[in-house]
């Protein structure tokens, strides 16, 4: 189907044509668009390119289906845009800056490497739709390959054999040829066989985090804080660190330099759990700031829908997004250019249920093939002023389960992460701390408690000191103070840029219970003194 | 398509920068338009919406004088582009990069529209190599580095226009043997500042070319002079491999010339009425700092803002911080004893400064000397507040050590008047100080 342009207006474009479906793929000017409003006489489209050369009776056609992605094995290690489009190969093809392309198919996956497909059936077989055909293995990963087709038929043909894409692995009776790679929207949520309650610790290896307010594998949270306050710097700690078998990092109208940082960090480091390069297990979905807004808009979904993928083949995956307030703008745009009515802070007024449905996305599930797996999220948000009480994290807290709230007098003081330890929760707490006393300590509750209440005694103490001078203060409550800094210093503290980056469970345990053992010994000697 | 320039007297109204145009056939979004007044004056606009034969153009420069009845409009079915050539050096230009030294025009090599293209990202390189200010505040404790973009947050009345100044005339890479060359853009400045600006740049030894905008001249210039700027600095650096540092200067005054825009075009303000998209349009500025992957030259952005009341949490820092790799930022209080430069080093941040320092980029104890001095100094200041209470006398023999360190950290390390410092000088310096005090 085609049509043309009638008007014109940022990033979003009118056109005649008729009868597209709402969310309907379309090519405006060979341009990647998305149909956002019907209307009697034609549609809105959203486009994810500059407008810029744009006019009336430019050509749009329908391609029949919604913006998708394509999933299979060979994406590990790639970076793609908002859209799935492979960066690296843009930059190898036409240079380093992104020009305005026409081109709209690109080989998506790294097939370089080689990954090699398994067959489990074999020629004659007769196979159901849905049914595994095979296994594809790359990086020590193994992925289910199913008969994609909606009919039973008989295998014609199966080989064992590198996975090219857009070449078959198997052809059926039936003329059907199964591809490597399956085509999914990335608006809506892959099916789930069932969810399961998540209550698998998920280690970080950052100490305020594991020991205070711990992350479960299929649970959510975000780290809201002002500029230069360490959420970029947390996400990639936890992004090298976390045990997980997969992460998903999606640069959300970020900075492009912190993607060259990244990729030229993770290129470098090893997986502490494989010995590999941890870009081995990393997806990056990259739409940085100055890349257009529209397809930063869809980026969070590209990037969901892999993790899904990652997912539903048995995978804990962990997707990092910085920063979902960018997002939340791009959406902003997209609906004041469509003059739709503004809710607060000129948001759309679905903003809170569109992040509340990308939220739900996460989760721990029972996979097809009865294996477990899970999504984790970690969200950064930007809020105007680091001011918390705007629609953005509001509506995020109302949905996640971890708030690890960045203090911004912290971070000037260079105490990072600057996570507040007063304001920050998790509601995961409960759930894992029979994990953590059978697994790591049986003290890790009592330690806990203690460890929040010297802090809470320091704050008051500090407030008195403030008056007094320190000077003036009690035996006992000089042991304190001096014990709360080394809490903040040695234990809170932690340098991402050190070997003390990463912390295990244990070594975790070990210093805050040396720190408050001598605490205790201190205490005693003061009263052995008096 | 059409073959030849079209040619329109169907204007149907006319407001401020906004001109709507009747029954035309076939513009394009971006497309340059050409405007002729009834004197034959000429005006330069750019098509920004289309519905059906109607279209919107913003204009540049001064629309006093236009009517609808004898007005004519031209498109001319190419969009907003602008010659590059290193001739651009020595130069001095409007806005709208007309030359402004009363010199012909120079010849371009190739043009490019102001605009730009995103970097992509997978094409960057890691910005690491260490550029010398000259002053310690910012090479001991916020280095800078080849391809960042790092802004200088300073309030009303503070001396950003001498720290700029002292930057232009001081700035050097380590490696001297690169090509190196400074973009100097200046936005709503008075004639008076302008002169200031060209008294310090023709006293430079590095090449340079500026852009220049005035106060009086029209707001939609204010928003293309960065454009133009950082068009130069991209085609300097990655077409005639040459490191560039832009200076622009003052980003308040464009943000104020974009909500002032955005108003005329009846969009829907956002935060104390600056449009919902600032962040993505400063974001389109900034990001055009960088380095590229196996490619000579790198833009350098030393963005200057005033903060709005002082506020840090204003918009116009707020946004920018969050694009920027950090901040400069400028305090009154520093001021108002005589410091110069008045950087309050606690505030400010370089993000790329881990990767800039060190052994073979500045010096081995570096990372150590900064993260002491860091230290010390903000428990000094710290203190400051007790001493105001207790008296200095109440307090410990550490603490007033502490107190007398953060004094003289000001007064001789920070503060440096007109004084040139190597990074080798900092650091001496630093160590000095650290020894004088007994600081570990
Ligand atoms: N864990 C850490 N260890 C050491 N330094 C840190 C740590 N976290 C943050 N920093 C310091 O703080 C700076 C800012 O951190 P980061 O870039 O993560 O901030 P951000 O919150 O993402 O800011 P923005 O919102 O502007 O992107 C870093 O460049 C680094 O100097
Ligand atoms: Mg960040």
């Amino acid at each position: 189907m085609k049509g043309k342009i009638i008007k014109v207006s940022g990033p979003t474009v009118h056109t005649d044509l008729q009868g597209l479906k709402l969310y309907e793929r379309v090519l405006v000017k060979g341009i990647t668009g998305e149909a956002v409003r019907l209307l009697k006489n034609g549609a809105v489209i959203q486009v994810y390119e500059e407008t810029s050369g744009l006019g009336i009776g430019d050509e749009v056609e329908s391609l029949g289906q919604p913006l998708s992605v394509k999933l299979g094995p060979g994406m590990l290690s790639a970076m793609y845009d908002g859209l799935q489009r492979p960066l690296t190969t843009i930059a190898e093809e036409s240079g380093a800056f992104i020009k305005r392309t026409e081109k709209t198919a690109y080989d998506v996956m790294k097939t370089k490497s080689e990954i090699i497909f398994y067959p489990i059936k074999k020629k004659g077989d007769t196979v159901k739709p849905g049914e595994i055909m095979g296994h594809a293995k790359e990086n020590d990963y193994s992925f289910e390959i199913r008969n994609n087709s909606k009919n039973t038929s008989k295998i014609t043909e199966i080989s064992e054999k590198i996975i090219k894409e857009n070449e078959p692995i198997a052809v059926l009776e039936n003329g059907f040829s199964i591809m490597p790679h399956e085509t999914l929207p990335v608006r809506t949520p892959r099916p789930v066989v069932e969810k399961l309650p998540a209550k698998e610790p998920l280690i970080t290896g950052q100490r305020i985090v594991d020991f205070l307010f711990p992350l479960v594998k299929g649970g959510a949270a975000i780290i809201p804080g002002g500029f230069g306050t360490g959420k970029t710097i947390l996400e990639q700690t936890i992004a090298k660190y976390a045990d997980v078998d997969i992460v998903v990092y999606a640069g959300c109208g970020e900075r492009g330099n912190e993607m060259a940082q990244l990729i030229e960090e993770f290129m470098s480091l090893k997986d502490p759990r494989t010995g590999e390069s941890l870009m081995k297990r990393t997806v990056l979905v990259v739409n940085t700031s100055n890349m257009p807004v529209a397809a930063r808009e869809a980026s969070i979904y590209t990037a969901v829908t892999i993790a899904e993928y990652y997912r539903d083949n048995g995978l804990d995956v962990l997707l990092l997004a910085d920063s979902i307030s960018r997002w939340a703008e791009a959406l902003r745009e997209i609906s004041t250019s469509l003059e739709e009515m503004p809710g607060e802070e000129g948001y759309p007024t679905y903003l809170a249920s569109r992040l509340s449905a990308f939220l739900e996305r996460a989760g721990a599930v029972k996979t097809a093939s009865g294996k477990k797996g899970s999504l984790s999220m970690i969200i950064s948000v930007s809020p105007p002023g680091g001011d918390f009480t705007e629609p953005v994290t509001q509506t995020l807290l109302r949905n996640t389960g971890v708030f690890l709230m960045l203090d911004t007098s912290l971070a000037h003081r260079r105490h990072f992460p600057a996570i507040n330890w007063f304001h920050s929760y998790s509601l995961y707490s409960k759930i894992i701390s029979e994990k953590f006393i059978s697994e790591i300590s049986p003290k890790w509750p009592v330690l806990k408690q203690r460890c929040v209440e010297i802090l809470q005694r320091e704050e008051s103490l500090l407030e008195v000191a403030e008056i007094v001078g320190k000077a003036g203060m009690q035996e006992n409550d000089k042991i304190l103070l001096q014990s709360a800094e080394r809490i903040r210093n040695e234990f809170l503290a932690q340098n991402a840029y050190s070997e003390d980056a990463l912390c295990r469970p244990h070594k975790t345990i070990e210093i805050i219970e040396k720190i408050l053992n001598d605490y205790d010994l201190k205490i005693k000697e003061a009263a052995v003194l008096q | 398509m059409r073959l030849s320039r079209h040619t329109y007297k169907t204007i149907s109204s006319i407001a401020g920068q906004l001109i709507f145009v009747e029954n035309v056939f076939s513009a394009k979004i971006g497309e340059m338009v050409k405007i002729i007044g009834p004197l034959e004056q000429k005006l330069d606009a750019e098509v920004l919406e289309i519905d059906g034969n109607i279209v919107l153009l913003q204009v540049f420069g001064n629309t006093h004088g236009l009517d609808i009845k004898n007005t004519r409009v031209i498109f001319s079915d190419s969009v907003l582009e602008v010659p590059l050539s290193k001739d651009m050096l020595g130069r001095i230009f409007t806005g709208s990069f007309y030359p402004r030294d009363l010199l012909p025009m120079f010849r371009g090599e190739k043009k490019m529209p102001i605009s730009g293209f995103p970097i992509n990202p997978a094409a960057r390189a890691r910005p690491s190599e260490f550029i010398e200010t000259g002053l310690s505040a910012i090479d001991g404790m916020n280095t800078l580095v080849k391809g960042q973009k790092l802004p200088i947050f300073s309030c009303a009345g503070l001396p950003s226009r001498e720290v700029a100044a002292f930057i232009l005339e001081h700035a050097r890479l380590s490696q001297s043997d690169k090509k190196f060359a400074v973009i100097f853009a200046a936005l709503g400045v008075t004639y008076d500042e302008y002169s200031f600006y060209m008294d310090i740049l023709n006293k430079l030894e590095t090449e340079y070319m500026a852009v220049i905008n005035l106060a009086e001249e029209p707001v939609i210039e204010r928003l293309l002079a960065p454009r133009v700027a950082l068009t130069a600095a991209e085609y300097l650096a990655f077409t005639e491999k040459m490191d560039v540092l832009t200076i622009i200067t003052d980003m308040t005054n464009y943000c104020d010339a974009l909500r002032e825009v955005s108003t005329a075009r009846e969009e829907l303000p956002g935060r104390r009425g600056y449009p919902g998209y600032m962040y993505s349009d400063l974001a389109f500025l900034y990001e055009r700092a960088g380095r590229i992957q196996n490619q000579e030259g790198s833009v350098t952005l030393l963005p200057i803002l005033t903060m709005p009341e002082d506020d840090i949490t204003h918009p116009i820092p707020d946004l920018t911080g969050y694009i920027t790799e950090g901040q400069i930022v400028l305090s009154r209080q520093m001021h108002d004893t005589g410091v110069f430069p008045p950087i309050d080093v606690l505030p400010s941040l370089s993000r790329l400064m881990q990767k800039g320092i060190g052994e073979g980029r500045t010096r081995a104890d570096h990372r150590n000397i900064s993260n002491r001095l860091y230290r010390h100094y903000a428990e000094g200041r710290d203190l400051r507040k007790l001493e105001a209470i207790v008296g200095k006398e109440g307090m410990s023999k550490e603490d007033q050590n502490l107190l007398n360190f953060a004094d003289a950290f000001e007064k001789e390390f920070i503060n440096q008047q007109d004084k040139r410092r190597s990074i080798d000088e900092t650091l001496d310096l630093s160590d000095a100080l650290l020894q004088r005090f007994k600081l570990a």
